[in-house]
């Protein structure tokens, strides 16, 4: 570990708590439909796709309504993008003449992207046209995102609400997101990338001559586009199969440096606005610095995972740290801070081969997908899994101050602890069940490539990043197989949408009931106590959720590692 | 019902008989209520009809001894349970006896017809002369007595019910030690107080609570994610090319899941119940005694709670000339035949301070008595007449005496005592003003303490009282109450808790009165005192048997003890499992990978007295922690963040390290007496 590597870190988390307000108070005024200063360009465009549509913004919808009007849009979503996917070679802008994608690939994308999670079963270059990237998956970088914002408003009207039956408007505030916040940094985003020295053009492949004189096949395409809502939305899937560890989606190191940021800012921001709309910011910072707390826990242990080393390799005379499936450009401190961020984000975007990483150093992304995807965790949905979190820790420890419990002037009773256990189990339900199920199988044991933990990591960790949306691979695993496809395309439909229909129905819960005002005998969320006991329950609840099948991947790997025993 | 105010928890008399019922409650029936344990029950059954399946490399001996941890297990949760209900069922038959002699004479017409208390319906009236026990609960009709409670409030002191008015209310199985009463009754058999009682104390009808159901809930929850977790092992294992035994599984599931909390749960809240009543505090529903805990704001009845009942003349102020000597001589005067209170203390006063001497009346002398229509009482005896009473009353009952200088002095004087948060009592004599007694309320010691010790807690106290407000004003400061409402009618209190509860709060308040009703009905906590009316013990939702209204800051105090226990184990019990796992994970597979034994931080022997060592432990802390499941964890009136703090130091981290100590003695005992 290095001073530089040190400071790389502290200045990425230190950015990023300078941001968390001023995006914090963005996002606050499209929660309540404010004007913003943007208005005056956009505000026509945005009441042109309301008549157009013909939906009154005002029209609040109670949370059945929000949940269906939500689950249609996704639904049809999915169903254009695969027909996009399947019909690809007969679609204009295919400059490469590639043809349709197998219907197990296109269902598997289909819902990998429209869940936000990317995972790409597929190299990118070689797959899809330039239509399908635009068209296809583009379109649901945006949209994935707008939803999972507009339905951690949701929740957050939820607690902010008094006897309301309404949890506000899906259609507005996808609108809203897409259109104030997502469209006007990408722009922004894409052409500091184009400066950056990202490609974005129409055109398909360059042939160059090298410098050895042999002819060299270049693919370009609108690259810088893609890869600034890849980042921004936590969508992650890359133009390229090396996703951010190429020199087109990722040049320089200050690219690096605002690639990584942004994955995170939004997240950041939201945990303001939920303290600005619950009426209390105190409670937004509680949220945040345990999310931060967790999320510098884990970088610590990655960097220090990678800078140590192999000892294998030690003993044969290869010093220094783990730079295997790592970029030269970007050393150990810069991957391993990205492979953190990028997991405990949802994000899916990789600079490195995670694959690669020591069996501890890759533990951690790992681990930080079981946790449910809440350190700072996509955009809206790390936010609205961390409540869910919150509502369990206050429901066990509140009780120790003599209430029953409540959370941000709400009561937390039989329902919501209901729904919140519901949607938590459905991580170790599908996370552990599918893995288990491809443990067994015949097709799921010819995926891994590697033997013994290693191999059973690669299993584990496909299924975990599909179930948390993340979208990251860990590679070494062959996943473009029907079983595969369609397995890892039903963990990403149910570790979307398992969880966003019962944290919905708690926001409509929450939102019917009275508030209740904090007093000196009221459960403090605010201070130093419930930000540790918040880190606590997460971990232990993780911690004891997965460590059986972490004990058998990364940390048998890891002790047979110590042992001189590679896999 | 004989209340012992410290019942042991452990006598033979309570424990043999739970043990019994330990076993009853295996009923699956019985057992489905609890989740947790029929999944514990239903495993030790499964690994019992399994015994003799070989092939995992365990010997019979080991799994014999896995199955009866794993009903022991189950048996302690029952059994704690038994416990908890059996303190209740030995009071419960002492009140069954008193309703079992039960015999009433009912009224039909002019004739009295002798029937058993069981046939009595609503409407009916029964004549109970001295001597009787009441068969029914029901109203006074006609006739006043004296009735001895002791069997419901343990309190021997008899009390005075009678028709019309706040105390018209009987109560069944309560005897008339004289005069005779005609009663109404006004519940149909099974329905009455002391039916509620008696099912109460025994928990027979225990309905969980919301919180108990949430509570619930979770532990489900948490028990259907550790059933994923340790069902899909064997998958894993089979990857990495090895089995685990089933009983081994069974083990990880049984300490994985929330066994502690789940086996506590009901004894805790039964417990909880059963201290309220041996606090002689009847609460209608656990959700009453929940909602306590939660309570925002306090109506305290300021006589009585706040202040002593009485007031006491503490100054003679004399005006127009007139000295106090005199002044006090005429009130003493005045009040010689007053029995009240107040008069007594009028007398002593003047006594101590004045050295009047006079011990009785003039011969012939009349005595004007004390109406509500007057608001004046007084003696005449001859020429001499002395009135004492309201200031208001006195003025207005000699038409010039409202006009002189020494009215207006008398006026200035009446503020001034208003403002100190006394009454006044103007005293004249032959039509002249002598000046006024001032009657001081009596702030109980401690009450200020008290309160702030609530403020603390963050509820806040509101005083309510008949007084004006510059008297209320005065006492409030004085008792240290947050807010008060002064000349206080039934509707004002009614309108003060709907204004509370729509700003989101959660008021409970104390009454007797019929027109206290409403607002016991619409508090979230109402309690009636046992003294009051019939329709006041209905409204209300608990039912104070010694009528002390100061119970009601307890009351709230017994509330919170009963979520803390909740939460508390809770917190213990789910912090227990980080250790079983570091107990039971390299015990189950380091054979598939030897690596895996650095986890075995506690290094203990083998991974089979491993195993035997962590079920053991989850099974014996049940026992242990019955004591505090049914005394409840200690209770200090303080600040949330603090009273957290102290708690989770307690419960979290202790159930963090705990189980790493016992579990390491355990195997070493294992390892001894060479069990695995």
């Amino acid at each position: 570990m290095t001073l530089q590597g040190w400071f790389l870190i502290l200045a990425f988390t230190g950015i990023l708590l300078a941001l968390a307000k001023p995006v914090g108070l963005w996002l606050h005024a499209l929660y309540e439909g404010r004007r913003t200063p943007l208005h005056v360009v956009l505000g026509p465009v945005e009441r042109g796709f309301y008549r157009v549509a013909g939906i009154d913004p005002a029209a609040e919808q109670g949370w059945r309504r929000y949940a269906l009007h939500m689950l249609l849009f996704n639904v049809v979503l999915m169903a254009f993008t695969y027909a996009v996917l399947r019909l690809q070679g007969v679609l204009p802008g295919n400059p490469q003449g590639l043809p349709g994608l197998s219907p197990h690939l296109a269902f598997n994308t289909a819902i990998s992207f429209t869940t936000n999670t990317n995972w790409q079963s597929y190299a990118g270059e070689s797959t899809m046209s330039n239509l399908s990237q635009m068209l296809g998956l583009t379109i649901h970088n945006f949209l994935s995102a707008a939803t999972g914002i507009a339905l951690a408003f949701a929740l957050f009207r939820g607690f902010a609400r008094r006897e309301a039956r309404a949890i506000g408007n899906f259609w507005a505030d996808v609108t809203r997101v897409t259109l104030y916040l997502l469209l006007p940094i990408c722009v922004a985003y894409t052409l500091f990338l184009i400066a950056s020295g990202v490609p974005q053009t129409l055109a398909g492949v360059v042939d160059v001559r090298t410098l050895e004189g042999a002819r060299q096949s270049i693919l370009l395409g609108p690259i810088a586009s893609q890869e600034a809502i890849k980042m921004l939305g936590t969508n992650g899937g890359g133009f390229f199969n090396a996703n951010s560890a190429h020199p087109f989606e990722n040049p320089t190191a200050l690219t690096n440096m605002v690639e990584m940021l942004s994955i995170f800012v939004i997240g950041f921001g939201l945990t303001w606005c939920f303290g600005k709309a619950v009426g209390n910011t105190r409670q937004g910072w509680a949220i945040l610095a345990a999310m931060t707390i967790l999320f510098l826990a884990g970088t610590t242990v990655t960097y220090w995972a990678e800078a140590s080393g192999n000892p294998v390799l030690h003993q044969i005379g290869v010093a220094g740290g783990n730079m295997e499936g790592k970029e030269v450009r970007f050393g150990i401190a810069a991957s391993a801070l990205f492979s953190v961020v990028t997991t405990a984000a949802s994000c899916g975007a990789v600079n490195a081969m995670h694959d690669s990483f020591t069996a501890l150093g890759g533990m951690i992304p790992l681990f930080n997908i079981q946790l449910g995807e809440v350190v700072v965790g996509g955009v809206g949905a790390g936010i609205y899994g961390f409540l869910l979190f919150a509502i369990l820790a206050v429901f066990v420890a509140g009780l120790m101050v003599g209430r029953t419990p409540e959370y941000v002037g709400k009561k937390i009773e039989a329902r919501e602890v209901k729904l919140a256990v519901l949607a938590i189990a459905v991580l170790p339900l599908l996370i552990l069940g599918l893995t288990a199920l491809a443990s067994v199988l015949e097709p799921g044991l010819a995926g891994p490539l590697a033997k013994g933990p290693h191999g059973f990591s690669e299993v584990l960790y496909a299924f975990t990043s599909a179930v948390g949306n993340n979208g990251s691979a860990f590679a070494g695993l062959s996943a473009n197989t029907p079983f595969y496809n369609g397995l890892l395309g039903i963990a990403m439909w149910g570790g979307r949408f398992f969880i966003i229909v019962p944290m919905l129905a708690i926001a409509g819960s929450l939102a019917a009931k009275k508030h209740t005002p904090e007093s000196a005998g009221s459960f403090p969320t605010t201070g130093g106590l419930w930000v540790g006991l918040l880190v606590g329950i997460i971990l232990i609840l993780g911690g004891l959720t997965f460590l059986p099948s972490l004990a058998l991947g990364p940390i048998a790997d890891h002790l047979g590692m110590i042992r001189g025993q590679l896999f | 019902m004989a209340r012992t105010a410290t019942a042991s928890l452990f006598t033979a008399e309570l424990i043999v008989p739970a043990i019994a019922e330990a076993f009853r409650k295996l009923h699956p029936r019985a057992l489905v209520r609890n989740p947790v344990m029929f999944v514990t029950a239903v495993v030790a059954l499964l690994l019992t009809v399994l015994i003799n399946v070989g092939g995992d490399g365990l010997t019979l001996g080991f799994k014999a001894q896995l199955i009866v941890w794993l009903w022991l297990t189950v048996l302690f949760g029952t059994f704690a349970e038994a416990l908890a209900e059996g303190r209740g069922k030995a009071q419960a038959a002492s009140l069954r006896a008193t309703k079992a002699e039960l015999t009433a004479r009912r009224m039909k017409g002019d004739r009295v017809e002798q029937v058993p208390a069981s046939a009595l319906r609503v409407g009916d009236v029964v004549l109970v002369t001295t001597g009787d026990l009441i068969p029914s609960d029901g109203e006074v009709i006609a006739g006043v007595a004296s009735v001895n409670e002791a069997a419901i409030t343990g309190e021997s002191a008899p009390v005075i019910r009678e028709a019309g008015g706040d105390r018209s209310a009987v109560t069944a199985g309560t005897r008339v030690i004289s005069d005779e009463i005609r009663v109404r009754v006004t519940v149909n058999p099974g329905q009455g107080f002391l039916d509620r009682m008696i099912a109460l104390v025994e928990g027979a009808e225990r309905q969980k609570t919301p919180n108990e159901v949430a509570l619930t809930l979770l532990l489900v929850g948490l028990t259907v994610i550790f059933l994923i977790a340790v069902a899909t092992i064997p998958a894993f294992a089979s990857y990495a090319g090895g089995r685990i035994p089933v009983a081994i599984l069974a083990a990880l599931l049984i300490t994985l899941i929330p066994t502690t909390i789940a086996a506590l749960l009901s004894a805790i809240g039964i417990a909880g119940m059963d201290r309220l009543v041996r606090f002689n505090v009847l609460a209608k529903s656990g959700r009453a005694v929940e909602a306590a805990g939660d309570i925002d704001v306090l109506l305290l009845d300021k006589t009585g709670t706040i202040t002593i009942g009485d007031r006491q003349a503490s100054e003679f102020r004399a005006v127009g000339g007139t000295n106090e000597a005199e002044l006090a001589e005429a009130a003493l005067l005045a009040s010689l035949a007053d029995e009240t209170p107040e008069g007594r203390s009028i007398v002593s006063l003047a006594r101590e301070r004045f050295g009047v001497t006079t011990t009785a009346l003039p011969a012939g002398a009349e005595v004007i008595p004390f109406t509500a229509q007057t608001r004046i009482s007084g003696v005449k005896a001859g020429d001499l007449l002395i009135q004492k009473g309201a200031v208001d009353s006195i003025l207005r009952a000699d038409a010039g005496m409202g006009e002189t200088a020494a009215a207006t002095e008398l006026r200035r004087i009446t503020d001034e005592i208003a403002r100190a948060g006394g009454t006044p009592l103007a005293v004249a004599r032959d039509g002249r003003l002598l000046g006024a007694i001032f009657l001081k309320d009596v702030v109980k010691a401690g009450i200020r303490e008290r309160f702030g010790e609530l403020r603390q807690m963050g509820i806040r106290t509101v005083m309510i009282t008949g007084d004006n407000p510059l008297t209320a004003a005065a006492i409030a400061a004085e008792a240290g109450v947050d807010d008060f409402l002064a000349q206080a009618t039934p509707e004002d209190k009614l309108a003060l808790i709907r204004k509370e509860q729509t700003g989101g709060k959660l008021v409970a308040m104390c009454g007797d009165g019929t027109n206290d009703a409403p607002a016991l009905a619409q508090a979230d906590v109402g309690v009636a005192m046992n003294t009051g009316t019939q329709a006041a013990r209905e409204a209300g939702n608990m039912v104070d048997l010694d009528s002390d209204p100061t119970k009601l800051i307890e009351v709230v105090g017994l509330g919170k003890q009963l979520l803390m226990t909740r939460g508390a184990l809770t917190t213990f019990s789910v912090a227990n499992d980080v250790a079983k796992y570091f107990a039971i994970i390299p015990a189950m597979f380091v054979a598939l990978y030897p690596g895996l034994g650095v986890l075995n931080v506690m290094g203990l022997a083998t991974p089979r007295s491993a195993i035997l060592s962590a079920i053991i432990f989850n099974a014996l802390i049940i026992p242990l922690l019955v004591p505090l499941a049914l005394k409840g964890v200690t209770y200090r009136p303080m600040a949330a963040g603090p009273l957290l703090a102290r708690n989770l130091a307690i419960y979290g981290l202790g159930g963090l390290v705990a189980p790493f100590i016992g579990i390491k003695i355990i195997d070493l005992v294992v390892g001894g007496l060479a069990l695995a």
